[in-house]
């Protein structure tokens, strides 16, 4: 494999920015901002410097690494610290730092009234460092330091305001959810290690051929539950809603775009562990299919705009799983649908932001309303986006969705009609909520409060939402036309026969977009026909209702975790106050009591001493004259 | 004449001692009460060497003495440090610990 000296650069410009805003404090305020946004973009153009020399070269010699130094080394058990971008790594590095970018740009207007704006971009970069790290790492524990790095940064940006408690706790929740993906991702390096005696991605691939399945599924099942967590994947769902706490470029950027993705990153990396456990494999596609329905469930009852997006992350997020699930014919297109998503959900993310930023920061679409005349760029911009999720023909969405769609029709027997029907089903309700999300926010008449001026915003924002829109319009197109992305990816991957085709390319996009009509159709009787009512109501359903509480997943969660943990807790508290501390304290006034009975031949008095001595003298003699007598 | 003689004299002076040490007031004569132990304690090894022929006991002895001026030494400084500060030689007035 060739080696390059320049990969770290791509991590050390931003971890440099990170560290000179936060070290120098106050001091980089007035210009801490653009620095952190050149360095951010520096490392897009190495990226981009990387990509062409790869371009250049043939098939096999495009992955090139980096050693940076020795990290462990005990007896023959080595692991270095090294880089290692291949054409996978490169799709994600041009999106992290691409999008990245565009988003500190975008930051440096939607911040400028925060008085912590320095640290908000020092965060951004920290972040950006991390996800670099986590895709560029070549062995699983790289990766893991990636990976426990943007954790961090998501905790550090979701409660970022976290003078409010309920941000506070947020992140906090968001933290502690991502605790039990990364304890799976740790248990599957140990599993690896364990059974294969190493854990770098070329190692694992090559052991894997002579491991037991059992090991496999083992591995894979982990770095299943690893996956679920950071990409808010059922069962590890629940913190998403509540990460939207986070200001609204971070919710673009991290819980969007690019971090929460990662969980397809890593089995499409894992691939080569995936195709070897069929059983691991299964249960990545079942996440993926009931959480891209959950998703889109919860998204057709938020009334908060930033919610109804992260439902929608959820749900989009789940058709990359399930695609990835499908093995090697799905893995390419997983990382398309990833790709376009990022585009568009990063759009569609940074329009709420700016619809918040000209509405006093008001989040509920019921308070919205005929902003479509105040504000032309966002409403165009987010309309190409809205485009591009519900795939229409031709922006991103449709090539990318579809693709899945078809591959799911296709994997075979029962579970390809199931799958197929499920990511259909996904697809009409992912129109009717988003349809929803646009005809409450930009049509029909103003809802707003009294103080609300609605104003387009400045054009540092608006820029970066018309070049993520120019990408939520081309890059399905790009990425499919003539199948580069799959051409690009296919070395990675083991190769595939010829797919079976129960359905063909047009009958599938023909019943997707039957599917999307319906749903546009359903919204727009539901929300334009009628009018929007100000205040939710709250004489519904009782779907409605518990759509609204996100599926139940919180109460879920409280019952059957957070109370017997809680149970758990105090029964020890208890046990420890009693038994241990009794213990201890028993110990304690032992020797106190004693010490006090004893206290009183302690006179003070010399001569008592003295008797006292004289006495155990004589009782010693005494004692020793009868013994021996 | 019977050796044991010396013995009956040894344990007499240390009676005496011993009892000096638990009854009087006066740190000198506690004191002196000790020098008193220490050579009823000499005597019988004196005599013990006498007895069973060898030098074992004598040479002890001489360990006393040798410890015995140690502790006169340290002593006589200490209760005359004592009795400057408080201006008493009564061993009951310094208990200081139990106070």
């Amino acid at each position: 494999m060739m080696t390059s000296t320049s990969l770290v650069y791509l991590i050390a410009l931003p971890l440099a920015g990170s560290a000179i805003l936060l070290l120098a404090g106050r001091r980089s305020d007035k210009w801490g901002h653009l620095l952190a946004t050149a360095l951010s973009a520096s490392s897009f153009f190495v990226g981009l410097y990387q990509l062409s020399l790869m371009v250049g070269r043939t098939n096999s010699d495009r992955p090139v690494t980096q050693k940076l130094f020795e990290w462990i080394s005990v007896g023959t058990f080595k692991i270095d610290a090294s880089l290692m971008l291949d054409q996978l790594s490169i799709c994600f590095v041009l999106l992290i730092t691409g999008v990245g970018t565009l988003i500190h740009i975008y930051s440096i207007s939607y911040m400028s009234h925060d008085p912590d704006r320095r640290r908000f971009f020092a965060f951004l970069n920290l972040f950006i460092a991390a996800m670099l790290l986590l895709v560029l790492g070549d062995s699983y524990l790289n990766l893991y330091v990636g990976w426990e790095g943007v954790g961090l940064a998501s905790y550090l940006l979701i409660g970022f305001w976290n003078q409010k408690p309920a941000y506070a706790t947020a992140s906090k929740k968001a933290f502690v959810m991502n605790r039990i993906g990364d304890m799976g991702l740790s248990f599957a390096i140990m599993i690896a290690f364990a059974t294969m005696g190493t854990v770098s991605f070329s190692g694992v691939k090559e052991a894997a051929g002579h491991t037991s399945t059992a090991a496999l599924t083992g591995i894979g099942i982990m770095l299943l539950v690893a996956a679920t967590g950071k990409s808010a994947q059922f069962p590890l769902q629940a913190w998403l809603g509540d990460a939207m706490a986070g200001p609204t470029p971070v919710s673009a950027l991290i819980h969007a775009a690019t971090m929460v993705t990662a969980g397809v990153y890593l089995i499409t990396r894992s691939n080569f562990i995936f195709d070897a456990a069929p059983t691991a494999q299964l249960l990545v596609v079942i996440v993926g299919a009931i959480t891209l329905m959950f998703g889109a469930l919860i998204g057709t009852a938020k009334d908060d705009i930033k919610k109804a997006l992260a439902a929608s992350t959820m749900s989009q997020i789940g058709y990359m799983i399930l695609g990835a699930g499908l093995g090697p014919v799905g893995y390419a297109f997983a990382i398309m649908h990833l790709l376009t998503h990022g585009f568009f959900k990063a759009g569609m993310f940074l329009g709420a932001g700016s619809v918040m930023h000209g509405m006093n920061d008001e989040v509920n679409m019921r308070k919205y309303g005929a902003l479509r005349k105040f504000m032309p760029i966002t409403f165009a911009t987010f309309g190409l986006g809205y485009l591009a999720i519900l795939g229409v023909p031709p922006f991103a969405g449709f090539y990318s969705k579809d693709m899945i769609i078809e591959t799911a029709f296709n994997s075979g027997g029962a579970k390809g009609i199931i799958l197929g029907c499920v990511t259909l089903l996904g697809a009409g309700i992912t129109a009717f909520y988003m349809t929803r999300v646009m005809i409450l926010t930009f049509t029909g008449k103003s809802r707003w409060d009294e103080e609300a001026h609605p104003h387009e915003s400045p054009w540092l924002m608006w820029l970066p939402m018309a070049i993520l829109a120019i990408g939520s319009v081309t890059s399905g197109y790009l990425l499919s036309h003539g199948d580069t992305l799959v051409n690009w990816l296919s070395p990675l991957f083991v190769n595939h026969g010829e797919r079976a085709e129960l359905l063909s390319p047009v009958v599938v996009s023909g019943l997707a977009l039957a599917m999307v009509a319906i749903g546009v159709a359903i919204a727009f009787v539901k929300y334009s026909r009628n009018e929007v009512a100000a205040v939710a109501p709250t004489d519904v359903s009782i779907f409605t209702t518990i759509a609204r509480q996100d599926l139940l997943q919180d109460r879920f969660n409280e019952a059957v975790f957070m109370q017997p943990g809680q149970a758990l807790t105090a029964v020890l508290v208890k046990t420890d106050e009693a038994v241990i501390d009794g213990a201890v304290r028993g110990v304690g006034r032992i020797a106190l009591g004693s010490g006090s009975a004893l206290r009183g031949i302690q006179t003070g008095f010399v001569r008592s001493y003295a008797a006292l001595i004289l006495i155990g003298a004589v009782a010693l003699i005494a004692a020793i004259w009868v013994v021996t007598q | 004449m019977n050796a044991a003689n010396y013995l009956y004299l040894s344990a007499l002076l240390f009676t005496i001692g011993a009892v000096g040490v638990v009854v009087r007031r006066n740190a000198i004569v506690v004191f002196m009460c000790i020098e008193l132990m220490l050579n009823a304690a000499n005597l019988s090894f004196v005599t013990f060497s006498r007895i069973n022929g060898d030098l074992n006991g004598q040479v002890i002895a001489f360990f006393t003495m040798v410890v015995a001026a140690c502790e006169v030494v340290v002593g006589l400084a200490i209760i005359v440090t004592i009795y400057r500060s408080r201006r008493s030689a009564s061993i009951d007035d310094a208990s200081l610990l139990k106070r």
